[in-house]
């Protein structure tokens, strides 16, 4: 099964296109590392793969051929936006039974149980949190609707390092020991060489790359992802004059 | 931290079963309290005033009512003191409360939805397992009947308090300038400019400027409604002279006829005034008080109009009869009615359109 599916999908605001003849397939079971310099069309994939956004061109599925939006899809999706919106004057027991009240399945003993292992009081609001703990909130509400695919738009950009490492650990764990489909935005690479099994580098609005980590790095003598990612950013300019 | 586990993911891969109503309605309810809150601070203010304020007015009403003979002079003067006592500040309140529909509509309709664009929490809401038009729907629907219910609740307070203007025949209840504040109308006002701001927070996707377009809109709706629409909600009724309106009757317009041809207003004023000047001095008495020159100003009137009539000349009277009040306000309700269903409509449907 592929988690995320497009076939010359295109999306455009305005005059402008922010993704264009974007064709891919993405295997389930993977941590997929969405990678590019800002303004590459990640989000706006990202968006068109949650059923935020239609299409201009092509079409996108998502978990073997459902439609972005639709029920079956957002029921099985979990989607963390940029800068993970919650809602600031509730608190975070009120955002769970918000979550749950607007979901068909939601695992609150799982939210408590992960929630007071960080620490993270219900009874504050969520705008008191610091940056890392809305993060991680976001997170654990995500989780616990017990998605398919978790999707994750730039989600430790504005974090320090060590909530950047613990938000990781989440992801990777929830990836490799309950088998949750993952797929990534970040420009933040050094972060996605550890978690990352398959990459797919955007630039321009346009997949210059997409593959199984391993396969990328055999077939293009790279050391890392992030030296594999760098050179392929620095050959787009030419690639795109020519 | 991580030891903890999510359970299979592929447990349940059927198409999942719409979230129920009423877990929905606890989110609603939830993160629109502190506004419902708002709507019943208001009115609950409003209507403690009006009843206080209320409870004076038939006091002095029914003094002043309670003389003997009615009919006399000294008892006419004490109706009359009643209405200038009171009647100026009543009428205020009442053009007032004009704007409680409109601040309803703006603080309650439009935040709605700009809130959850503005800051960008449509992301978190909208790719839940609800779906987005069951969401809206969740969102709109109960706000615009608890706004629209709790409005209907005031309406009798306020026609309560208005009741001695009524029964003194100092305005109507057909007056355009009350029309709206009574009735189902003051509900359906709520309503309308309820889901005007829903949909004006959807388009502009900004809280404040929102309720600035939302204010405006509902407004300009009021404007055009009082002033264009309500006296042809059904043909008005036109009599000829000698024509007295009955007091609860809604005078619309008048002209004047002879021989079949309409003569200008101006022309008319003219004719009317250079005969009174002619008729006044006649019938003045010399030495007479100010409060009877009043008496002699209706007398030379009524002259004049009795000599136009006479001579060819014939008095219209276009006007709405008070015995439609109920007719209008179901008209005025109705079409309220349809145009918030339409919006409310429009919005869960571009909700679900919406590309960011």
């Amino acid at each position: 099964m592929n988690v995320v599916e497009a076939s010359g999908l295109g999306k455009r605001y305005g005059a402008t296109w922010a993704l264009r003849e974007c064709t891919l397939a993405v295997p389930a079971g993977h941590v997929t590392a969405l990678v590019g310099p800002n303004g590459a069309g990640k989000s706006t994939l990202l968006n068109l793969a949650v059923g935020l956004t239609a299409p201009t061109a092509g079409t996108v599925t998502v978990l073997g051929g459902r439609l972005p939006g639709s029920p079956a899809a957002l029921d099985r999706i979990a989607f963390v936006a940029q800068d993970t919106p919650l809602y600031k004057t509730l608190s975070v027991a009120d955002m769970l039974h918000l979550t749950r009240n607007l979901t068909w399945r939601f695992d609150l003993a799982y939210a408590h149980a992960r929630l007071a292992g960080l620490g993270i009081p219900l009874k504050r609001k969520a705008g008191k949190l610091s940056g890392g703990q809305q993060a991680q909130v976001g997170l654990t509400l995500a989780l616990a609707r017990r998605p398919s695919l978790l999707v994750l738009d730039e989600p430790v950009a504005m974090l320090d390092p060590i909530a950047r490492h613990d938000f990781m650990a989440t992801v990777l764990a929830a990836a490799s020991a309950d088998g949750v489909s993952v797929l990534l935005a970040s420009h933040v690479l050094t972060e996605l060489e550890r978690v990352a099994s398959y990459l797919i580098l955007l630039a321009r609005g346009q997949v210059r790359l997409a593959d199984a980590v391993d396969d990328l790095l055999a077939t293009h003598h790279q050391a890392s992802l992030e030296e594999l990612a760098l050179t392929y950013l620095r050959e787009t300019p030419a690639e795109v004059t020519k | 931290m991580t030891a903890l586990t999510v359970p299979d993911a592929h447990a349940n891969d059927a198409s999942p079963r719409p979230v129920p109503w009423r877990r929905m309605a606890w989110v609603t309810w939830r993160q629109h309290r502190f506004a419902l809150g708002g709507v019943a601070a208001l009115l609950g203010a409003l209507a403690l005033y009006l009843w206080m304020a209320g409870l004076q007015v038939h006091h002095a009403y029914a003094t002043a009512t309670a003389c003997h003979p009615a009919s006399s002079y000294a008892c006419q003067n004490q109706v009359i003191n009643f209405n200038t006592a009171y009647g100026p500040t009543t009428y205020t309140i009442a053009t007032l409360l004009h704007v409680v529909p409109a601040l309803i509509g703006a603080f309650v309709g439009a935040p709605v939805l700009a809130r959850e664009l503005e800051t960008g929490t449509f992301r978190y809401a909208w790719t839940l397992g609800v779906g987005r038009p069951r969401w809206t729907l969740a969102k709109l629907m109960p706000l615009a009947i608890i706004v629209a219910a709790a409005t209907a609740l005031f309406s009798p307070v306020f026609f309560w308090y208005y009741q001695p203007f009524f029964a003194d025949g100092s305005t109507i209840p057909l007056d355009p300038r009350l029309f709206d504040l009574h009735g189902v109308a003051f509900a359906a006002w709520t309503l309308a400019a309820f889901a005007i701001g829903a949909l004006m927070g959807l388009l502009i996707r900004r809280v404040v400027p929102a309720i600035a377009a939302t204010l405006a809109a509902v407004a300009g709706l009021l404007f055009v409604a009082r002033l264009y629409l309500q006296q042809h909600y059904i043909a008005p009724l036109i009599a000829k002279n000698p024509f007295n309106p009955p007091v609860s009757a809604w005078i619309i317009n008048g002209w004047w006829t002879k021989d079949g041809t309409t003569i200008s207003q101006s022309t008319m004023n003219q004719i009317m005034n250079t005969m009174f000047r002619q008729i006044m001095p006649a019938i003045l008495p010399k030495n007479v008080n100010d409060n009877d020159v009043k008496f002699y100003k209706g007398a030379a009137n009524s002259r004049v109009l009795n000599y136009l009539t006479h001579h060819g000349y014939t008095q219209w009277t276009s006007y709405q009869p008070g015995s439609r009040f109920w007719p209008f306000q179901w008209i005025e309700g109705g079409w309220l009615l349809a145009l918030s269903v339409l919006l409310i409509a429009a919005t869960v449907w571009l909700v679900g359109r919406r590309a960011t």
